[in-house]
């Protein structure tokens, strides 16, 4: 091992703090006895179990979760027709322009992107509720999806597919049998992020969402405009968990089929 | 001649396999294949020759249902096969990259196709048993494509593509990943496999060698034109035009004016000072017609001593030569500066050579040796 020079050093160290230190503060208050946030009065978890009995809380993230796997499920399907149609079609009439518009969104102030999904729910009179805030989430998380896979796609070796066609395949028994689970992990990458997305959306959802459904964000956000209260620090030490365990696992998982692939081959060569 | 002899092309009666009749592909203003017709006929092994971009792909992708001929027809067994997409041809391909599904071991690979076919399911078992022992593949049936070697996916791919026992195998360049020893293996491994399961193969190559070894016959394509269609021997003996002497082996060309002396027999006047040239052709020139003769380096004999009674005989010094082991080739500097290849087999030891270089030796060669060609 190397050591680091000291300014490698304080440069890791500054750099880190700077990201880390926010959140190991909430974690540290969200452990603590006393009602006011700032003023540490010893180590208690009474705040979790204060969490577990609150119901507006819990409603929220119920609706927060239900939103992020149905508007990520969908905007994945949408994402990946989407992708598969502008680097598969070939040159149609108007391709240019059905990719760049279907990038725009990612740089749309989401501002923007939530007033104008509210004045089409409007328009045609949807109440604002779950449907509407799954719509919105879809809307735009779909073309995050459609970007990661279509790099995954402009990659891919079209002969596999001429071969499943070969072999009597349908084109969409070939997309089904083939190309998909070959492009599996950049669908699967796309889901996650459409998910984490979802998740951590507060524009969008405030615009969107109606009075018989909050998501956790929004519930944080207006909870905290009363005054940060402990309880708010233990729910969002939960998130940083769950976050963080999804993180470590997925990087494990990729990481751990690299390696298997590695030897598999390493194996191959040697046997030859 | 033997009457046992494969050549359905000789036979007017014979109805042929697959049949190009007039047909042309353009992609944008680009012509890959101009105005070509082709008669391909059952348990052929036929190679389609040429540099890269002459069509040779282009050709073979319109028989796998993959682009369709912007005009002509393109007839299977006497049927138009432009309506019929690829997935319901009774063709297989067998692609150039393998193409193999990496996400299914080598038996999955091999079944995909019978089980598009909803076969009974001993029914696959024993055709996948079939074809992993028709390509010495059983021990690797459970592992996945990329934990096998290069030569082992090459087999993989060719029981796949023969698996549903299809009219007509093509083949993208089969070898072209292959190294030269295992290339050369491959090839007779593949003839025998075409001897034995009787399917028609067509195969695209670039590969002069590789079309000469495993060919019934052989067509010669350049800028989407057919050049020849012929045997190997033919079109290695007997070319057509200057460009397929050049391009199939090694070959001298000596430009001169063609003078009848008798039937079949000229005269080829080729540089100021020099006897003219004796040659017999079946092809008839005018006289003072510019002419070529192609003669094949094996074709030329070497000697120290002027030889008696040859036909074509030439004296000039050895420039260079060329030691492959089995064989050397000279290049011969004429006093005229020509320079012309003779080679020989290496019968007796390098040291018992009997010229080297800078030398002074005497070229000969009969009159039927070479081949008299139009410019």
């Amino acid at each position: 091992m190397n050591r680091l020079s000291w300014f490698n050093t304080v440069s890791l160290t500054l750099g880190f703090a700077f990201l880390y230190i926010p959140m190991i503060i909430l974690i540290i208050f969200s452990f603590n006895e006393s009602k006011l946030v700032t003023v540490w009065a010893g180590f208690s978890t009474k705040w979790y179990g204060e969490l577990i009995n609150n119901e507006a809380f819990l409603n929220a993230a119920w609706v927060t979760l239900k939103v992020a796997v149905f508007s990520s499920t969908i905007a994945t399907v949408l994402g990946t027709m989407a992708a598969y149609v502008l680097v598969r079609g070939g040159r149609f009439l108007g391709r240019t322009l059905f990719s760049g518009m279907i990038y725009a969104p990612l740089v749309m102030p989401e501002v923007i992107t939530g007033l104008s999904l509210l004045l089409l729910f409007i328009g045609i009179g949807l109440d604002r509720g779950v449907l509407t805030i799954v719509l919105a989430h879809t809307t735009f998380s779909m073309c995050y999806v459609s970007v990661v896979v279509s790099s995954r796609l402009v990659t891919f070796d079209r002969s596999l597919e001429e071969a499943a066609l070969d072999l009597g395949c349908s084109p969409a028994q070939a997309f089904r049998l083939v190309t998909l689970p070959i492009i599996a992990p950049a669908v699967i990458s796309g889901w996650l992020l459409a998910f984490t997305l979802s998740l951590d959306d507060l524009v969008i959802a405030s615009f969107t969402s109606g009075p018989s459904a909050t998501t956790l964000p929004i519930k944080i956000f207006s909870a905290v405009r009363l005054g940060v209260s402990p309880e708010i620090n233990a729910l969002s030490t939960i998130m940083i968990a769950i976050v963080t365990i999804g993180v470590i696992t997925a990087s494990l998982v990729t990481k751990q089929s690299r390696v298997r692939a590695q030897r598999d081959e390493q194996a191959a060569a040697r046997a030859q | 001649m033997n009457a046992t002899v494969f050549a359905p092309w000789v036979d007017p009666d014979e109805k042929p396999l697959i049949r190009f009749q007039n047909v042309t592909k353009r992609f944008g203003d680009f012509t890959a294949i101009d105005d070509l017709s082709l008669d391909i006929f059952e348990k052929e092994f036929f190679a389609l020759l040429g540099p890269s971009g002459c069509g040779k792909t282009t050709m073979m992708r319109m028989l796998a249902g993959f682009e369709s001929p912007s005009a002509g027809r393109i007839e299977l067994a006497g049927q138009n096969i432009a309506p019929v997409p690829p997935n319901k041809r009774a063709v297989n391909m067998m692609f150039q990259s393998y193409a193999l599904f990496p996400h299914l071991s080598v038996w999955d690979n091999i079944a995909f196709g019978l089980r598009r076919d909803n076969l009974p399911k001993h029914d696959i078992q024993d055709r996948v048993e079939e074809m992993l022992k028709l390509t010495r593949l059983e021990k690797f049936a459970r592992r996945k494509p990329h934990q096998i070697s290069g030569g082992q996916r090459q087999r993989v791919a060719l029981a796949r593509s023969l698996a549903k026992a299809p009219k007509l195998l093509l083949l993208d360049e089969p070898l072209g990943a292959l190294d030269k020893k295992l290339r050369q293996d491959t090839q007779f491994e593949l003839m025998d496999i075409q001897e034995t399961t009787g399917t028609t193969f067509v195969i695209v190559t670039h590969d002069q060698e590789e079309a000469m070894t495993v060919a019934s016959r052989i067509a010669v394509m350049d800028e989407g034109k057919l050049m020849q269609v012929a045997t190997p021997d033919e079109i290695y003996e007997a070319p057509a035009t200057v460009y397929i002497a050049d391009f199939i082996g090694d070959v001298n060309i000596i430009e001169g004016r063609a003078r009848a002396t008798g039937e079949n027999q000229y005269q080829i006047d080729w540089a100021e000072g020099q006897q003219p040239l004796i040659a017999s052709s079946t092809r008839s020139f005018s006289n003072d017609q510019t002419c070529h003769l192609a003669i094949r380096p094996e074709k030329v004999a070497i000697s120290s001593e002027r030889p008696e009674n040859a036909a074509n005989v030439l004296q000039g010094t050895v420039h260079d030569i060329a030691y492959l082991g089995n064989l050397s080739t000279y290049h011969v500097k004429l006093p005229n500066g020509h320079m012309i290849k003779a080679q020989t087999a290496n019968t007796r030891r390098i040291a018992r050579r009997s010229f080297t270089w800078e030398d002074t030796v005497w070229l000969s060669w009969t009159a039927t040796a070479g081949v008299l060609l139009e410019s």
